[in-house]
Protein backbone atom coordinates (compact mmCIF):
# COMPACT_ATOMS: atom_id res chain seq x y z
CA UNK A 1 0.00 0.00 0.00
CA UNK A 2 1.11 3.64 -0.64
CA UNK A 3 1.88 5.09 2.22
CA UNK A 4 2.20 9.48 1.58
CA UNK A 5 2.82 11.96 4.07
CA UNK A 6 0.14 14.24 4.33
CA UNK A 7 0.38 16.82 1.71
CA UNK A 8 1.14 19.91 4.03
CA UNK A 9 2.62 21.79 1.19
CA UNK A 10 4.05 25.58 1.58
CA UNK A 11 1.73 27.46 -0.55
CA UNK A 12 3.57 29.09 -3.20
CA UNK A 13 1.44 31.86 -4.10
CA UNK A 14 2.24 30.88 -8.51
CA UNK A 15 0.42 27.56 -7.04
CA UNK A 16 -2.75 29.35 -6.27
CA UNK A 17 -4.01 31.61 -8.82
CA UNK A 18 -2.14 33.68 -11.65
CA UNK A 19 -1.44 36.98 -10.62
CA UNK A 20 -3.48 38.39 -13.51
CA UNK A 21 -6.58 36.23 -12.84
CA UNK A 22 -6.78 37.42 -9.23
CA UNK A 23 -5.81 41.12 -9.87
CA UNK A 24 -8.55 40.80 -12.40
CA UNK A 25 -11.33 39.47 -9.98
CA UNK A 26 -10.43 42.59 -7.49
CA UNK A 27 -10.91 44.87 -10.53
CA UNK A 28 -13.83 42.91 -11.37
CA UNK A 29 -15.42 42.93 -8.20
CA UNK A 30 -14.49 46.89 -7.35
CA UNK A 31 -16.40 47.63 -10.40
CA UNK A 32 -19.43 45.39 -9.74
CA UNK A 33 -18.83 47.31 -6.00
CA UNK A 34 -19.46 43.93 -4.79
CA UNK A 35 -15.90 43.54 -3.01
CA UNK A 36 -16.69 42.18 0.80
CA UNK A 37 -20.17 40.81 -0.48
CA UNK A 38 -18.78 37.87 0.99
CA UNK A 39 -20.32 36.00 -1.98
CA UNK A 40 -21.17 37.24 -5.49
CA UNK A 41 -23.36 34.77 -6.87
CA UNK A 42 -25.29 37.43 -8.94
CA UNK A 43 -27.44 35.94 -11.39
CA UNK A 44 -25.82 35.33 -14.59
CA UNK A 45 -28.21 37.33 -17.00
CA UNK A 46 -27.54 40.45 -14.88
CA UNK A 47 -23.45 40.04 -14.51
CA UNK A 48 -21.64 41.85 -17.01
CA UNK A 49 -19.17 40.00 -18.72
CA UNK A 50 -16.01 41.36 -16.72
CA UNK A 51 -13.53 43.09 -19.06
CA UNK A 52 -11.05 40.96 -20.88
CA UNK A 53 -7.04 41.45 -18.33
CA UNK A 54 -4.96 43.77 -20.38
CA UNK A 55 -1.65 41.03 -20.24
CA UNK A 56 -1.74 37.58 -19.18
CA UNK A 57 -5.04 36.32 -19.12
CA UNK A 58 -5.91 33.84 -16.67
CA UNK A 59 -7.30 29.99 -16.90
CA UNK A 60 -11.23 31.70 -16.66
CA UNK A 61 -10.56 35.32 -17.64
CA UNK A 62 -12.54 34.54 -20.88
CA UNK A 63 -15.65 33.07 -18.78
CA UNK A 64 -18.57 35.42 -18.30
CA UNK A 65 -19.12 34.47 -14.78
CA UNK A 66 -19.17 36.20 -11.85
CA UNK A 67 -16.14 36.66 -9.77
CA UNK A 68 -15.93 34.98 -6.28
CA UNK A 69 -14.53 36.62 -3.01
CA UNK A 70 -11.80 34.12 -1.76
CA UNK A 71 -11.19 34.03 2.00
CA UNK A 72 -8.14 31.47 1.88
CA UNK A 73 -6.64 29.20 -0.31
CA UNK A 74 -5.30 25.79 0.18
CA UNK A 75 -3.02 23.49 -2.48
CA UNK A 76 -4.14 20.18 -1.31
CA UNK A 77 -3.17 18.64 -4.68
CA UNK A 78 0.16 17.76 -3.36
CA UNK A 79 1.69 21.24 -5.80
CA UNK A 80 0.50 19.63 -8.87
CA UNK A 81 -0.29 22.26 -11.97
CA UNK A 82 -4.32 22.80 -11.68
CA UNK A 83 -6.14 21.09 -15.22
CA UNK A 84 -7.25 24.23 -17.77
CA UNK A 85 -10.30 26.09 -17.53
CA UNK A 86 -11.33 24.70 -20.70
CA UNK A 87 -10.60 21.38 -20.50
CA UNK A 88 -12.57 21.55 -16.67
CA UNK A 89 -15.44 22.81 -18.60
CA UNK A 90 -15.35 21.14 -21.38
CA UNK A 91 -15.03 17.32 -20.12
CA UNK A 92 -17.61 16.82 -18.05
CA UNK A 93 -19.44 13.45 -16.54
CA UNK A 94 -23.06 14.84 -16.28
CA UNK A 95 -25.23 12.71 -17.70
CA UNK A 96 -28.66 14.54 -16.98
CA UNK A 97 -26.93 16.71 -20.29
CA UNK A 98 -26.11 14.09 -22.00
CA UNK A 99 -23.80 10.91 -22.16
CA UNK A 100 -20.95 12.25 -24.01
CA UNK A 101 -17.90 14.03 -21.96
CA UNK A 102 -18.34 17.40 -24.66
CA UNK A 103 -22.23 17.39 -24.56
CA UNK A 104 -22.27 18.82 -20.83
CA UNK A 105 -20.54 21.78 -22.06
CA UNK A 106 -23.13 22.26 -25.08
CA UNK A 107 -26.55 21.50 -23.55
CA UNK A 108 -26.08 22.91 -19.60
CA UNK A 109 -27.13 26.36 -20.89
CA UNK A 110 -30.84 25.42 -20.06
CA UNK A 111 -29.92 25.00 -16.53
CA UNK A 112 -31.51 28.05 -14.19
CA UNK A 113 -29.22 28.03 -11.34
CA UNK A 114 -30.80 30.83 -9.90
CA UNK A 115 -33.00 31.32 -8.01
CA UNK A 116 -32.16 28.11 -6.62
CA UNK A 117 -33.52 26.81 -3.11
CA UNK A 118 -31.46 23.65 -1.15
CA UNK A 119 -34.41 21.32 1.43
CA UNK A 120 -32.49 19.74 4.21
CA UNK A 121 -34.37 17.47 6.19
CA UNK A 122 -34.31 14.15 7.88
CA UNK A 123 -32.75 13.16 11.03
CA UNK A 124 -31.43 16.60 11.85
CA UNK A 125 -32.99 19.35 14.71
CA UNK A 126 -33.35 22.28 12.23
CA UNK A 127 -34.60 21.18 8.87
CA UNK A 128 -34.93 24.29 6.69
CA UNK A 129 -35.48 25.19 2.78
CA UNK A 130 -33.14 27.68 1.90
CA UNK A 131 -32.00 29.47 -0.77
CA UNK A 132 -28.76 29.10 -2.02
CA UNK A 133 -27.38 32.76 -0.75
CA UNK A 134 -28.79 31.92 2.42
CA UNK A 135 -26.80 28.26 2.82
CA UNK A 136 -23.84 30.01 1.65
CA UNK A 137 -23.56 33.04 3.06
CA UNK A 138 -22.61 32.61 6.88
CA UNK A 139 -19.21 30.67 5.75
CA UNK A 140 -16.67 32.42 4.17
CA UNK A 141 -15.37 31.01 0.64
CA UNK A 142 -12.61 29.15 0.31
CA UNK A 143 -10.36 27.64 -2.89
CA UNK A 144 -9.25 24.73 -2.52
CA UNK A 145 -7.17 23.26 -5.18
CA UNK A 146 -7.83 19.14 -5.14
CA UNK A 147 -7.25 16.39 -7.52
CA UNK A 148 -10.56 14.86 -9.15
CA UNK A 149 -9.75 11.29 -9.58
CA UNK A 150 -12.98 9.40 -12.25
CA UNK A 151 -14.08 5.98 -11.83
CA UNK A 152 -13.15 5.80 -15.37
CA UNK A 153 -9.21 6.30 -14.75
CA UNK A 154 -8.80 9.60 -16.01
CA UNK A 155 -7.96 12.92 -13.90
CA UNK A 156 -7.65 16.57 -13.14
CA UNK A 157 -6.77 18.96 -10.71
CA UNK A 158 -8.97 21.47 -9.97
CA UNK A 159 -9.32 24.52 -7.88
CA UNK A 160 -12.76 24.65 -6.40
CA UNK A 161 -14.67 27.30 -4.51
CA UNK A 162 -16.89 26.65 -1.73
CA UNK A 163 -17.40 26.00 2.42
CA UNK A 164 -16.29 22.97 4.38
CA UNK A 165 -19.27 20.28 3.93
CA UNK A 166 -19.53 19.96 7.63
CA UNK A 167 -19.71 23.55 8.82
CA UNK A 168 -22.48 23.85 6.22
CA UNK A 169 -24.07 20.61 7.63
CA UNK A 170 -23.85 21.66 11.38
CA UNK A 171 -25.61 24.37 10.93
CA UNK A 172 -29.08 21.89 10.47
CA UNK A 173 -27.87 20.07 13.94
CA UNK A 174 -27.78 16.58 12.65
CA UNK A 175 -29.37 14.29 15.60
CA UNK A 176 -27.90 11.15 17.36
CA UNK A 177 -29.79 9.35 14.55
CA UNK A 178 -28.00 11.27 11.85
CA UNK A 179 -25.29 8.29 10.45
CA UNK A 180 -25.32 8.94 6.70
CA UNK A 181 -26.12 12.05 4.67
CA UNK A 182 -27.50 11.66 1.17
CA UNK A 183 -27.22 14.26 -1.91
CA UNK A 184 -30.18 14.99 -4.37
CA UNK A 185 -29.56 16.47 -7.53
CA UNK A 186 -31.79 18.15 -9.74
CA UNK A 187 -33.83 16.33 -11.92
CA UNK A 188 -36.41 18.92 -13.98
CA UNK A 189 -36.85 17.70 -17.37
CA UNK A 190 -37.91 20.81 -18.76
CA UNK A 191 -34.35 21.95 -17.76
CA UNK A 192 -32.67 18.87 -18.40
CA UNK A 193 -34.65 17.50 -21.46
CA UNK A 194 -32.08 14.66 -21.66
CA UNK A 195 -33.33 12.91 -18.63
CA UNK A 196 -35.91 11.66 -20.53
CA UNK A 197 -33.82 9.20 -22.08
CA UNK A 198 -33.73 7.60 -18.65
CA UNK A 199 -30.05 6.51 -19.37
CA UNK A 200 -29.49 6.58 -14.89
CA UNK A 201 -32.96 6.42 -12.98
CA UNK A 202 -33.43 10.23 -11.64
CA UNK A 203 -32.94 12.10 -9.80
CA UNK A 204 -29.17 11.36 -8.80
CA UNK A 205 -28.71 10.21 -5.26
CA UNK A 206 -25.29 9.76 -3.29
CA UNK A 207 -24.65 9.53 0.15
CA UNK A 208 -22.06 9.90 2.45
CA UNK A 209 -21.28 8.63 5.94
CA UNK A 210 -21.69 11.35 8.75
CA UNK A 211 -18.46 10.64 9.56
CA UNK A 212 -16.92 11.53 6.10
CA UNK A 213 -19.03 14.38 5.44
CA UNK A 214 -17.32 15.94 8.57
CA UNK A 215 -14.08 14.96 7.43
CA UNK A 216 -12.40 18.55 7.11
CA UNK A 217 -11.42 17.76 3.18
CA UNK A 218 -15.75 16.88 2.58
CA UNK A 219 -16.47 19.94 0.47
CA UNK A 220 -19.31 22.40 -0.81
CA UNK A 221 -18.38 23.52 -4.09
CA UNK A 222 -20.37 26.90 -5.60
CA UNK A 223 -17.31 28.15 -7.89
CA UNK A 224 -14.26 27.35 -9.73
CA UNK A 225 -11.12 28.94 -10.54
CA UNK A 226 -12.42 31.94 -8.51
CA UNK A 227 -15.65 32.02 -10.44
CA UNK A 228 -19.30 30.88 -10.21
CA UNK A 229 -19.67 27.29 -10.91
CA UNK A 230 -20.26 26.81 -14.51
CA UNK A 231 -23.63 25.21 -15.32
CA UNK A 232 -21.87 22.15 -16.94
CA UNK A 233 -19.49 21.35 -13.52
CA UNK A 234 -22.92 21.16 -11.37
CA UNK A 235 -24.28 24.73 -10.48
CA UNK A 236 -24.87 26.32 -8.52
CA UNK A 237 -24.22 24.04 -5.68
CA UNK A 238 -22.32 20.57 -6.02
CA UNK A 239 -19.95 17.97 -3.81
CA UNK A 240 -16.72 17.26 -3.76
CA UNK A 241 -14.95 14.74 -1.60
CA UNK A 242 -11.58 14.23 -2.86
CA UNK A 243 -10.77 10.58 -1.73
CA UNK A 244 -13.25 9.36 -3.79
CA UNK A 245 -14.23 8.95 -7.21
CA UNK A 246 -15.83 11.85 -9.25
CA UNK A 247 -19.20 9.79 -9.54
CA UNK A 248 -19.54 10.18 -5.60
CA UNK A 249 -19.98 14.56 -5.79
CA UNK A 250 -23.40 14.91 -6.47
CA UNK A 251 -23.79 17.98 -8.81
CA UNK A 252 -27.11 20.51 -8.40
CA UNK A 253 -27.83 20.01 -5.87
CA UNK A 254 -31.61 20.68 -3.96
CA UNK A 255 -32.16 18.31 -1.21
CA UNK A 256 -29.60 17.37 1.77
CA UNK A 257 -31.24 14.73 3.74
CA UNK A 258 -29.92 13.02 7.22
CA UNK A 259 -30.68 9.13 7.42
CA UNK A 260 -29.85 6.82 10.17
CA UNK A 261 -29.66 3.72 7.15
CA UNK A 262 -27.52 3.62 4.36
CA UNK A 263 -29.13 5.20 1.60
CA UNK A 264 -29.64 4.81 -1.87
CA UNK A 265 -26.87 6.10 -3.94
CA UNK A 266 -27.44 6.27 -8.35
CA UNK A 267 -24.56 4.30 -9.74
CA UNK A 268 -24.75 1.78 -6.49
CA UNK A 269 -28.48 1.07 -7.16
CA UNK A 270 -27.73 -0.04 -10.94
CA UNK A 271 -24.66 -1.54 -10.97
CA UNK A 272 -23.78 -2.33 -7.64
CA UNK A 273 -20.60 -4.82 -8.63
CA UNK A 274 -18.83 -2.01 -10.19
CA UNK A 275 -19.74 1.18 -8.15
CA UNK A 276 -19.80 0.30 -4.40
CA UNK A 277 -21.57 2.86 -1.41
CA UNK A 278 -17.83 4.45 -0.94
CA UNK A 279 -16.16 5.12 -3.98
CA UNK A 280 -13.12 5.52 -2.42
CA UNK A 281 -10.19 6.18 -4.76
CA UNK A 282 -8.25 2.84 -4.95
CA UNK A 283 -5.62 1.28 -6.69
CA UNK A 284 -5.96 -1.96 -5.79
CA UNK A 285 -9.23 -2.44 -6.51
CA UNK A 286 -9.71 -2.59 -9.81
CA UNK A 287 -13.51 -1.54 -11.31
CA UNK A 288 -14.40 -4.92 -13.47
CA UNK A 289 -14.38 -3.92 -16.49
CA UNK A 290 -10.73 -1.78 -15.90
CA UNK A 291 -7.80 -1.33 -13.89
CA UNK A 292 -7.97 1.42 -11.77
CA UNK A 293 -4.10 1.21 -10.63
CA UNK A 294 -3.45 4.27 -12.80
CA UNK A 295 -5.04 7.00 -14.32
CA UNK A 296 -4.46 9.62 -17.25
CA UNK A 297 -4.15 13.22 -16.12
CA UNK A 298 -5.80 15.48 -18.53
CA UNK A 299 -2.98 16.97 -20.43
CA UNK A 300 -0.37 14.48 -19.59
CA UNK A 301 0.00 11.77 -22.77
CA UNK A 302 0.94 8.87 -20.28
CA UNK A 303 -0.46 7.39 -17.03
CA UNK A 304 0.57 7.45 -14.15
CA UNK A 305 -0.12 5.28 -10.92
CA UNK A 306 -3.37 6.20 -9.05
CA UNK A 307 -2.81 7.05 -5.14
CA UNK A 308 -4.71 5.27 -2.75
CA UNK A 309 -7.16 7.73 -1.40
CA UNK A 310 -6.33 9.96 -4.16
CA UNK A 311 -3.40 11.09 -1.97
CA UNK A 312 -5.58 12.09 0.77
CA UNK A 313 -3.70 9.67 3.38
CA UNK A 314 -5.53 11.62 6.16
CA UNK A 315 -8.79 10.32 5.67
CA UNK A 316 -7.62 6.69 5.94
CA UNK A 317 -8.64 6.66 9.68
CA UNK A 318 -12.56 6.77 8.62
CA UNK A 319 -11.91 2.79 7.12
CA UNK A 320 -9.73 1.84 9.96
CA UNK A 321 -10.45 -1.96 10.55
CA UNK A 322 -12.92 -1.81 7.51
CA UNK A 323 -12.11 -4.34 4.45
CA UNK A 324 -11.98 -2.20 1.44
CA UNK A 325 -12.31 -4.80 -1.25
CA UNK A 326 -15.33 -5.82 0.29
CA UNK A 327 -16.68 -2.15 0.75
CA UNK A 328 -15.22 -0.46 -2.52
CA UNK B 1 -18.27 4.81 -68.92
CA UNK B 2 -16.49 1.72 -69.30
CA UNK B 3 -17.40 -0.60 -66.35
CA UNK B 4 -13.19 -0.82 -66.17
CA UNK B 5 -13.50 3.20 -65.76
CA UNK B 6 -16.56 2.81 -63.21
CA UNK B 7 -14.58 0.39 -60.65
CA UNK B 8 -11.53 3.09 -60.72
CA UNK B 9 -13.61 5.48 -60.39
CA UNK B 10 -15.13 3.52 -57.00
CA UNK B 11 -11.59 2.49 -55.72
CA UNK B 12 -10.69 6.00 -55.78
CA UNK B 13 -13.64 7.19 -54.30
CA UNK B 14 -13.06 4.06 -51.45
CA UNK B 15 -9.48 5.07 -51.26
CA UNK B 16 -10.73 8.96 -50.54
CA UNK B 17 -13.31 8.06 -48.63
CA UNK B 18 -10.85 5.97 -45.96
CA UNK B 19 -8.24 8.24 -45.73
CA UNK B 20 -10.41 11.00 -45.16
CA UNK B 21 -10.79 10.63 -41.62
CA UNK B 22 -7.29 9.65 -41.02
CA UNK B 23 -6.60 12.79 -42.24
CA UNK B 24 -8.94 14.87 -40.23
CA UNK B 25 -7.69 12.98 -36.98
CA UNK B 26 -4.12 14.00 -38.01
CA UNK B 27 -5.14 17.45 -38.78
CA UNK B 28 -7.28 17.24 -35.43
CA UNK B 29 -4.02 15.94 -33.47
CA UNK B 30 -1.41 18.50 -34.84
CA UNK B 31 -3.88 21.30 -34.24
CA UNK B 32 -4.50 20.06 -30.30
CA UNK B 33 -8.33 19.72 -31.44
CA UNK B 34 -8.90 16.25 -29.86
CA UNK B 35 -10.35 17.77 -26.59
CA UNK B 36 -9.22 17.46 -22.79
CA UNK B 37 -8.49 13.66 -23.44
CA UNK B 38 -6.55 13.34 -26.74
CA UNK B 39 -5.83 9.96 -26.56
CA UNK B 40 -9.68 9.03 -25.62
CA UNK B 41 -10.71 10.51 -28.38
CA UNK B 42 -7.90 8.96 -30.71
CA UNK B 43 -8.55 5.77 -29.35
CA UNK B 44 -12.22 6.42 -29.80
CA UNK B 45 -12.38 7.77 -33.38
CA UNK B 46 -10.35 4.95 -34.69
CA UNK B 47 -12.28 2.34 -33.50
CA UNK B 48 -15.40 3.77 -34.65
CA UNK B 49 -13.99 4.08 -38.06
CA UNK B 50 -12.69 -0.12 -37.87
CA UNK B 51 -16.37 -1.14 -37.08
CA UNK B 52 -17.70 1.28 -39.59
CA UNK B 53 -15.00 0.11 -42.56
CA UNK B 54 -15.75 -3.43 -41.09
CA UNK B 55 -19.81 -3.03 -41.38
CA UNK B 56 -19.14 -1.53 -44.76
CA UNK B 57 -16.80 -4.63 -45.88
CA UNK B 58 -20.06 -7.11 -45.34
CA UNK B 59 -22.57 -4.70 -46.56
CA UNK B 60 -20.83 -5.15 -50.19
CA UNK B 61 -22.23 -8.48 -50.95
CA UNK B 62 -26.19 -7.95 -49.70
CA UNK B 63 -25.45 -4.73 -51.60
CA UNK B 64 -24.72 -6.76 -54.72
CA UNK B 65 -27.19 -9.37 -54.36
CA UNK B 66 -30.07 -6.85 -53.87
CA UNK B 67 -28.78 -4.32 -56.49
CA UNK B 68 -27.54 -6.72 -59.19
CA UNK B 69 -24.32 -4.91 -59.65
CA UNK B 70 -21.04 -6.53 -59.74
CA UNK B 71 -18.68 -4.31 -59.00
CA UNK B 72 -19.30 -3.74 -55.01
CA UNK B 73 -17.33 -7.06 -54.22
CA UNK B 74 -14.80 -6.03 -56.41
CA UNK B 75 -13.93 -3.17 -53.74
CA UNK B 76 -14.45 -5.47 -50.86
CA UNK B 77 -10.79 -6.42 -50.47
CA UNK B 78 -9.66 -2.25 -50.45
CA UNK B 79 -12.47 -1.27 -47.67
CA UNK B 80 -11.06 -4.82 -45.38
CA UNK B 81 -7.50 -4.00 -45.71
CA UNK B 82 -8.36 -0.05 -44.65
CA UNK B 83 -10.95 -1.28 -42.12
CA UNK B 84 -7.63 -3.38 -40.81
CA UNK B 85 -5.71 -0.23 -41.17
CA UNK B 86 -7.56 1.54 -38.60
CA UNK B 87 -8.11 -1.51 -36.25
CA UNK B 88 -4.03 -1.45 -36.27
CA UNK B 89 -3.69 2.21 -35.35
CA UNK B 90 -6.77 1.56 -32.67
CA UNK B 91 -4.21 -0.92 -31.18
CA UNK B 92 -1.70 0.95 -31.31
CA UNK B 93 -2.48 3.79 -29.63
CA UNK B 94 -3.87 1.92 -26.97
CA UNK B 95 -0.62 -0.13 -26.57
CA UNK B 96 1.66 3.20 -27.02
CA UNK B 97 -0.03 5.32 -24.56
CA UNK B 98 -2.27 3.18 -22.37
CA UNK B 99 0.43 0.63 -21.95
CA UNK B 100 3.23 3.05 -22.04
CA UNK B 101 5.42 1.62 -24.82
CA UNK B 102 8.41 3.50 -23.19
CA UNK B 103 8.15 0.60 -20.22
CA UNK B 104 7.82 -2.50 -22.29
CA UNK B 105 8.03 -4.92 -19.82
CA UNK B 106 5.53 -3.35 -17.67
CA UNK B 107 3.90 -2.99 -20.95
CA UNK B 108 3.30 -6.62 -21.79
CA UNK B 109 2.76 -7.76 -18.07
CA UNK B 110 -0.33 -5.16 -18.67
CA UNK B 111 -1.42 -6.39 -21.64
CA UNK B 112 -1.36 -10.20 -20.07
CA UNK B 113 -3.29 -8.40 -17.26
CA UNK B 114 -5.92 -6.75 -19.48
CA UNK B 115 -6.08 -9.99 -21.78
CA UNK B 116 -6.65 -12.12 -18.59
CA UNK B 117 -9.27 -9.94 -16.32
CA UNK B 118 -10.76 -7.25 -18.87
CA UNK B 119 -13.39 -8.97 -21.56
CA UNK B 120 -13.53 -6.28 -24.14
CA UNK B 121 -10.18 -6.23 -24.64
CA UNK B 122 -9.93 -9.83 -24.86
CA UNK B 123 -12.61 -9.00 -27.43
CA UNK B 124 -10.73 -6.96 -29.54
CA UNK B 125 -7.71 -8.62 -29.51
CA UNK B 126 -9.32 -11.44 -30.51
CA UNK B 127 -10.58 -9.53 -33.10
CA UNK B 128 -7.74 -8.36 -34.35
CA UNK B 129 -5.83 -11.52 -34.33
CA UNK B 130 -8.25 -12.88 -36.15
CA UNK B 131 -7.89 -10.31 -38.58
CA UNK B 132 -4.24 -10.51 -39.08
CA UNK B 133 -4.02 -13.62 -41.21
CA UNK B 134 -7.01 -12.08 -43.26
CA UNK B 135 -5.01 -9.18 -44.41
CA UNK B 136 -1.79 -11.26 -45.06
CA UNK B 137 -3.76 -13.44 -47.77
CA UNK B 138 -5.65 -10.38 -49.24
CA UNK B 139 -3.53 -10.51 -52.31
CA UNK B 140 -3.82 -12.42 -55.71
CA UNK B 141 -0.84 -14.94 -54.97
CA UNK B 142 -2.36 -15.88 -51.68
CA UNK B 143 -6.13 -16.26 -53.01
CA UNK B 144 -4.57 -18.52 -55.83
CA UNK B 145 -2.12 -20.56 -53.47
CA UNK B 146 -4.78 -21.19 -51.36
CA UNK B 147 -8.06 -21.93 -53.88
CA UNK B 148 -10.87 -23.51 -52.30
CA UNK B 149 -9.58 -22.95 -48.54
CA UNK B 150 -9.44 -19.09 -49.42
CA UNK B 151 -13.13 -18.71 -48.89
CA UNK B 152 -13.38 -20.77 -45.93
CA UNK B 153 -10.58 -19.00 -44.29
CA UNK B 154 -12.17 -15.11 -44.88
CA UNK B 155 -14.99 -16.70 -43.14
CA UNK B 156 -13.44 -15.58 -40.26
CA UNK B 157 -14.06 -11.47 -40.94
CA UNK B 158 -17.62 -12.77 -39.34
CA UNK B 159 -16.23 -13.88 -35.70
CA UNK B 160 -13.96 -11.04 -35.76
CA UNK B 161 -16.98 -8.77 -36.63
CA UNK B 162 -18.83 -9.96 -33.83
CA UNK B 163 -15.99 -9.35 -31.45
CA UNK B 164 -15.30 -6.14 -32.55
CA UNK B 165 -18.78 -5.41 -31.88
CA UNK B 166 -18.96 -7.27 -28.43
CA UNK B 167 -15.47 -5.08 -27.68
CA UNK B 168 -17.19 -1.84 -27.69
CA UNK B 169 -20.57 -2.91 -25.92
CA UNK B 170 -18.57 -4.28 -22.96
CA UNK B 171 -16.94 -1.09 -22.71
CA UNK B 172 -19.44 1.08 -22.01
CA UNK B 173 -20.39 1.95 -19.12
CA UNK B 174 -24.06 3.33 -19.26
CA UNK B 175 -26.10 3.87 -22.05
CA UNK B 176 -25.36 1.43 -24.82
CA UNK B 177 -26.60 3.54 -27.78
CA UNK B 178 -23.89 3.52 -29.98
CA UNK B 179 -22.77 0.14 -29.93
CA UNK B 180 -26.06 -1.08 -29.81
CA UNK B 181 -26.72 0.55 -32.99
CA UNK B 182 -23.85 -1.26 -34.68
CA UNK B 183 -24.88 -4.33 -33.18
CA UNK B 184 -27.89 -4.14 -34.89
CA UNK B 185 -26.59 -3.33 -38.36
CA UNK B 186 -24.18 -6.42 -38.09
CA UNK B 187 -27.03 -8.57 -37.15
CA UNK B 188 -28.65 -7.35 -40.27
CA UNK B 189 -25.93 -8.45 -42.51
CA UNK B 190 -24.85 -11.51 -40.85
CA UNK B 191 -28.82 -12.79 -40.65
CA UNK B 192 -28.92 -11.73 -44.19
CA UNK B 193 -26.19 -14.48 -44.96
CA UNK B 194 -28.17 -17.08 -43.57
CA UNK B 195 -29.72 -20.03 -45.74
CA UNK B 196 -33.33 -18.44 -45.73
CA UNK B 197 -33.69 -19.30 -49.79
CA UNK B 198 -37.28 -18.36 -49.36
CA UNK B 199 -37.25 -15.04 -47.58
CA UNK B 200 -34.38 -13.99 -49.71
CA UNK B 201 -35.92 -15.13 -52.62
CA UNK B 202 -38.57 -13.63 -51.68
CA UNK B 203 -36.98 -9.88 -51.31
CA UNK B 204 -35.08 -10.60 -54.56
CA UNK B 205 -38.31 -11.38 -56.59
CA UNK B 206 -39.43 -8.22 -54.73
CA UNK B 207 -37.19 -5.80 -56.32
CA UNK B 208 -37.71 -4.35 -60.23
CA UNK B 209 -36.52 -7.02 -62.90
CA UNK B 210 -32.95 -5.91 -64.03
CA UNK B 211 -32.34 -5.39 -67.49
CA UNK B 212 -31.87 -9.35 -68.61
CA UNK B 213 -28.35 -8.38 -69.62
CA UNK B 214 -25.59 -11.53 -69.54
CA UNK B 215 -23.69 -9.49 -66.79
CA UNK B 216 -26.97 -10.08 -64.59
CA UNK B 217 -27.09 -13.57 -65.65
CA UNK B 218 -23.62 -14.57 -63.10
CA UNK B 219 -25.26 -12.68 -59.74
CA UNK B 220 -28.06 -15.12 -59.47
Amino acid sequence: MLIRVSPQHPIKPSEITAEAVHADRRQFLARMGLAGAGLALAGCSEAKPPVPPAAGAGPAATSALPALEVGKTSALAGGEKPSSYEDITHYNNYYEFGTDKSDPARNAATLRPRPWTVLIDGECDAPGQLDLDALIKPHALEERIYRLRCVEAWSMVIPWVGVPLADLLKRFKPNSKAKFVQFFSLADAEQMPMIRRGVLPYPYREGLRIDEAMHPLAFMVVGLYGKVLPNQNGAPIRLMAPWKYGFKAAKSIVRIRFTETQPETTWNAIGAAEYGFYGNVNPEVDHPRWSQASERRLGELFRKPTLMFNGYPEVAPLYAGMDLRRYY
Amino acid sequence: MSPAARLRLARGLVWIGCLTPLALLVGRTLNGGLGANPIEYLERALGDWSLRLLLLGLALSPLRSLSGWTWPLKLRRTIGLWAYAYVCLHFAVYIVFDLNILEPARAVAQLAEDLVKRLYITAGFAAWLLLLPLAVTSTDGWQRRLKRNWKTLHRLIYPAAVLGVLHYLWLVKKDASDPLLYAAILAILLLWRWPWPKVRGAILRARPAPPATPRDQTLR
